[in-house]
C-alpha cells in the first residue's frame, strides 16, 4: 500500500524537465548507461520485486478462492477461479461495510478535531515563553513510542478494573466510569482519542515547521499597521501555512484509510466490529480466517479506494503545491 | 576511463553481487542443512513460552544432542497464535519449514496433508504413534499419523474454592440448573460469578461448543465435521441455551473487551486475583492462572469440576471437548526428526513433561507422575468421559471456525441471534 505515497514522492524531485547538455561522445554515453544501470538496477530489482510484483499478484489473487496454504497449482485449478465473486462478498458484507464507516468516520474526526487542535497547539508553541523546549518534547513523545507499546498501554489502562477508571473514581468522578474499549458504543470514540493523542504530536511538529517558513517581517508590518494578534494569525500566518496544512491532511487521510496497528493492539477490532477498520478487517479474514484470495480482495479494495481519495485530493487541493509535477498541465 | 571511476565501478559490481547473493540466500537458509561432515541441524519450533515448559524442551534438545553426536537442535519457543497463524503457515508456504513443528489437528491438518507438507509417521516410528493409544487420531487423515501429541486434556471449570465457600456454595455444579444456582449465589455475595475472554473471541465461543456438544448426537457432530452439515436443529438450540443462559447474567462486565489470557484484567487474571469465581477454560489455565498471579505460582484455592450435565438433551452425557498439542516433522525433515519426536514422546520426557505440571502427558504410563492436584482432575474427567469432541473451530478449519465465533460473540454482545450462527457458518463452509 506504500505505492499510494510513493506516487507522491517523485513530486518534489522530477518538477523540471531534463536541461539539454551537450552531445557526448559515444564512450561516455556508454559509461553513463552503465552507471545508470548500476545505480538504478538494484533498487528498481527490489522495488519491483518486493512492492509492484506483491501488489500485482494480491489482485490476481483476490480472483480466485484460495485455501489457507495455497500452492501455485491452486491457480490453475478452474474452479478455484471465482470472478468478483469476492470483491461481491467484501461489498455486501455489514462487518465491512461497517468497517468502511469507521475508517472514514476516523478520517473526517481526524481533520475536524486534529487539525485545528494541532495549528492552535503550533501557534501557542511558536511564541516565546519559558519551557517551550520541554512543552514541545512532551508533545512529541506520544509519537515516537512504539505503537504496539502505547496500545498495550491503553488497553491495560482502559480496562474496566484499569487505571483510567481507577484514577476516575478516586478523584470523586466515579459516575464517569466506563467500559471504555468494551463498550460497541463507545469504543470507536476511545480509540480515536487514542489515535489523536498518539498522531497529533506529529501534526504539530508538521505545523511548527511550516511557521518557521512564515517570514516575521510580515507579522512585525502587520503589527506595527495595528493588526491584534489573532488578525495577524488569521490573515497572514494560517494562509502562509496553507501548503503544510495541505501536506499534512493528506498524509493524515491515508493515514486513517490505512489504519490498522493502533486498533489491532487494543482491540483487535472489537468488540463486535465498533472500532475494525478496512485493514484489521482484511488481516482477520485473509490472514487468521484463512481466506487469502478473499483477503487480497480486500486488499484490492483499499487500494483503491486510498488511491481514488488520494488522487481526488492532488488533483483539487494540492495542485498549486505540485504545480508541474504529477499534475502537469493544470493550473 | 580513469582509475578512480575504475575502482568504483568495481566497487559498486562487487556490491551489487553481494546484494544477488545476499538475496539469493533468503531462499536456502536454515531448515536440516546437512553440513558436508555429516552434520546436521534440526530446528524445532514448540509454543512453550512461559511456565516450566520451555526449560523441559531445553533440557529434551540438550539430552538429544548429547545421544546423537553430530547432530544440533536449534529450539525455539513462540507464541501460540503467532505460531499457528502466521509463522508455521508462511514458513510452509515459503517451502522453508522447521523441521520439527506443532501440528494442530483438524482442519488446518487437513490442509497441510493435501499438500504434502508433512511426514507420515506410521512407518518410521509405528511405536511412538501407537503408545498414545486413541489420542491420536485427531492427528491421522485417511488412517495416516502426521503428528503426535504429547499433551491432551479437557474443558471445564477453573474455580476460585475460598469464593464458593464464600457464596455458601458446597458442593460443585453437576447439572446446567445448579451452575445457574451458582452463579446466582456468587451474585447475592458480591462476587463476579464467571469470568469469559469474550474480547478474543474463542473463550466466548467455547460456550456455545459446550451447548452444542450436550444438545447434539455423536453422529451429527461427526456429519459437521466430514461434510459441513449443520441442518440439524441441534445447532440452532445450542444458541437458543447459550442464550437463555446468558439472560442470567452471569459474566462480569464489559466481557465483550476482556482478553483471555494478557494482564490482571484478563479472565484468567480475574480468578487469579479473586475477581471472579470461575472460568470455563482448556487444561492449561493452571499454568496460565499461575503465571498472573502476584507471586507466580498456581493459587493454593484453584479448582477444577467438569462442564456439568444438562439433563434430557440428545447429546453424549458424558462427552467432553478438549484438544490437544502435537508435533509433526515436515515432509523434506532429515530422518533424525522422527528420532527426536519419537525421544519427545519417550516415557521418561512424558514423565518429566507431566511432573512439571504443564500439562497432562498422552502415554498412559506417565499420568500417574502428576502432581499437580487440578492436573489430576482434568486426567480424571479425562478418563471417564466416552468421546472427547476436538474444539470446533479446530475440527472444522479456520474458514468455519471464525464465522462461527465471529457469530457466537455476537450473540453473546446481542447483536446476532441463534439463526445467525448457524448462517455463518453455512456461508463460510460454502465458500471453501
Amino acid at each position: 500500500m506504500t505505492s499510494v505515497i510513493e506516487s507522491a514522492g517523485p513530486a518534489v524531485s522530477a518538477g523540471s524537465a531534463p536541461a539539454p547538455k551537450p552531445r557526448r561522445s559515444r564512450p561516455g554515453t556508454g559509461r553513463k548507461w552503465a552507471e545508470i544501470v548500476l545505480f538504478v538496477g538494484p533498487a528498481l530489482v527490489l522495488f519491483l520485486g518486493f512492492v509492484i510484483l506483491p501488489v500485482v499478484l494480491a489482485g490476481v489473487y483476490s480472483f480466485y478462492n484460495l485455501p489457507q496454504a495455497f500452492q501455485w497449482d491452486d491457480l490453475a485449478d478452474p474452479e478455484r477461479f471465482v470472478g468478483f465473486e469476492n470483491y461481491i462478498r467484501a461489498l455486501t458484507d455489514p462487518a465491512f461495510q461497517k468497517s468502511v464507516g469507521n475508517n472514514f468516520l476516523i478520517l473526517v474526526l481526524s481533520l475536524l478535531i486534529q487539525g485545528p487542535l494541532a495549528i492552535g497547539i503550533a501557534l501557542l508553541l511558536n511564541r516565546k515563553l519559558r519551557g517551550r523546549g520541554a512543552l514541545r518534547l512532551l508533545i512529541f513523545v506520544p509519537y515516537v513510542l512504539a505503537e504496539v507499546i502505547a496500545g498495550l498501554s491503553w488497553k491495560l489502562l482502559l480496562q474496566p478494573q484499569g487505571g483510567v477508571n481507577a484514577m476516575l473514581e478516586a478523584v470523586g468522578l466515579g459516575a464517569w466510569q466506563q467500559n471504555w474499549l468494551a463498550d460497541p458504543n463507545i469504543a470507536l470514540w476511545t480509540m480515536f482519542a487514542i489515535l489523536t493523542w498518539k498522531y497529533i504530536g506529529f501534526a504539530i511538529l508538521l505545523m511548527l515547521a511550516g511557521l518557521q517558513g512564515v517570514p516575521e517581517e510580515l507579522a512585525e508590518a502587520a503589527s506595527i499597521d495595528g493588526a491584534s494578534w489573532w488578525q495577524i494569525q488569521r490573515h497572514i500566518t494560517i494562509p502562509l501555512l496553507g501548503p503544510t496544512i495541505r501536506i499534512w491532511v493528506f498524509l493524515s487521510m491515508i493515514g486513517a484509510l490505512q489504519l490498522f496497528d493502533m486498533v489491532w493492539v487494543t482491540t483487535r477490532g472489537g468488540p463486535l466490529n465498533a472500532t475494525s477498520t478496512m485493514a484489521t478487517y482484511m488481516v482477520e479474514k485473509g490472514q487468521f480466517g484463512g481466506q487469502p484470495g478473499f483477503g487480497s480482495a480486500v486488499a484490492v479494495i483499499l487500494f483503491f479506494i486510498s488511491l481514488v481519495v488520494a488522487l481526488v485530493y492532488q488533483r483539487f487541493a494540492l495542485r498549486r503545491d505540485l504545480a508541474g509535477a504529477i499534475t502537469r498541465g493544470v493550473r | 576511463m580513469n582509475r578512480r571511476s575504475t575502482s568504483r565501478l568495481v566497487a559498486l559490481t562487487a556490491a551489487a553481487g553481494l546484494a544477488v547473493a545476499a538475496l539469493s540466500g533468503c531462499a536456502t537458509g536454515s531448515g536440516g542443512s546437512e553440513g558436508s561432515d555429516g552434520d546436521v541441524t534440526l530446528t524445532w519450533w514448540h509454543n512453550a513460552t512461559s511456565g516450566p515448559m520451555p526449560a523441559v524442551w531445553e533440557e529434551v534438545a540438550a539430552e538429544f544432542e548429547a545421544d546423537h553426536p553430530g547432530v544440533t537442535v536449534e529450539q525455539t519457543g513462540y507464541q501460540n497464535e503467532e505460531l499457528q497463524r502466521t509463522l508455521i503457515p508462511n514458513a510452509l508456504a515459503a517451502g522453508d519449514p522447521p523441521d520439527l513443528f506443532q501440528v494442530w489437528p483438524g482442519g488446518e491438518l487437513r490442509d497441510q496433508v493435501a499438500n504434502e507438507y508433512l511426514m507420515p509417521l506410521d512407518d518410521v516410528i509405528p511405536d511412538t504413534v501407537s503408545s498414545v493409544g486413541a489420542t491420536v487420531n485427531p492427528w491421522q487423515v485417511g488412517g495416516e499419523t502426521y503428528g503426535i501429541p504429547f499433551t491432551f486434556g479437557i474443558e471445564g471449570f477453573w474455580y476460585n474454592a475460598d469464593l464458593f465457600e464464600q457464596a455458601g456454595i458446597d458442593e460443585t455444579p453437576t447439572t446446567l440448573d445448579e451452575l445457574v444456582d451458582a452463579a446466582g449465589k456468587l451474585r447475592e455475595a458480591g462476587i463476579t460469578p464467571i469470568s469469559v475472554g469474550a474480547g478474543d473471541k474463542w473463550p466466548a465461543a467455547h460456550w456455545w461448543y459446550q451447548f452444542a456438544l450436550h444438545s447434539c448426537a455423536p453422529e451429527v457432530l461427526q456429519a459437521a465435521e466430514t461434510e459441513f452439515d449443520f441442518s440439524d436443529d441441534c445447532w440452532v438450540e445450542a444458541g437458543e441455551q447459550l442464550k437463555e443462559f446468558l439472560g442470567t447474567d452471569p459474566f462480569q462486565e464489559g466481557f465483550l473487551g476482556t482478553p483471555a489470557q494478557t494482564g490482571a484484567g484478563s479472565s484468567a487474571g480475574l480468578v487469579a486475583n479473586g475477581q471472579a469465581a470461575m472460568e470455563l477454560m482448556g487444561h492449561w489455565n493452571a499454568g496460565v492462572i499461575g503465571g498472573l498471579t502476584a507471586d507466580q505460582q498456581v493459587p493454593e484455592f484453584l479448582g477444577w469440576f467438569p462442564f456439568p450435565g444438562i439433563p434430557g438433551a440428545a447429546g453424549d452425557p458424558t462427552a467432553a471437548l478438549g484438544g490437544g498439542d502435537g508435533f509433526g516433522c515436515s515432509a523434506d525433515a532429515p530422518p533424525e526428526c522422527a528420532e527426536l519426536l519419537e525421544y519427545i514422546m519417550s516415557e521418561d520426557v512424558q514423565k518429566r513433561f507431566a511432573a512439571s505440571g504443564s500439562g497432562i502427558p498422552t502415554v498412559p504410563s506417565a499420568v500417574s507422575s502428576l502432581e499437580d492436584q487440578n492436573l489430576a482432575a482434568v486426567a480424571e474427567g479425562l478418563a471417564a468421559s466416552s468421546f472427547v469432541q476436538l474444539w470446533f473451530d479446530t475440527a472444522l478449519g479456520t474458514t468455519v471456525g471464525n464465522a462461527m465465533n465471529e457469530g457466537i460473540v455476537n450473540l453473546f454482545g446481542d447483536a446476532g441471534t441463534p439463526e445467525d450462527i448457524v448462517t455463518k457458518m453455512q456461508d463460510a463452509a460454502a465458500t471453501l
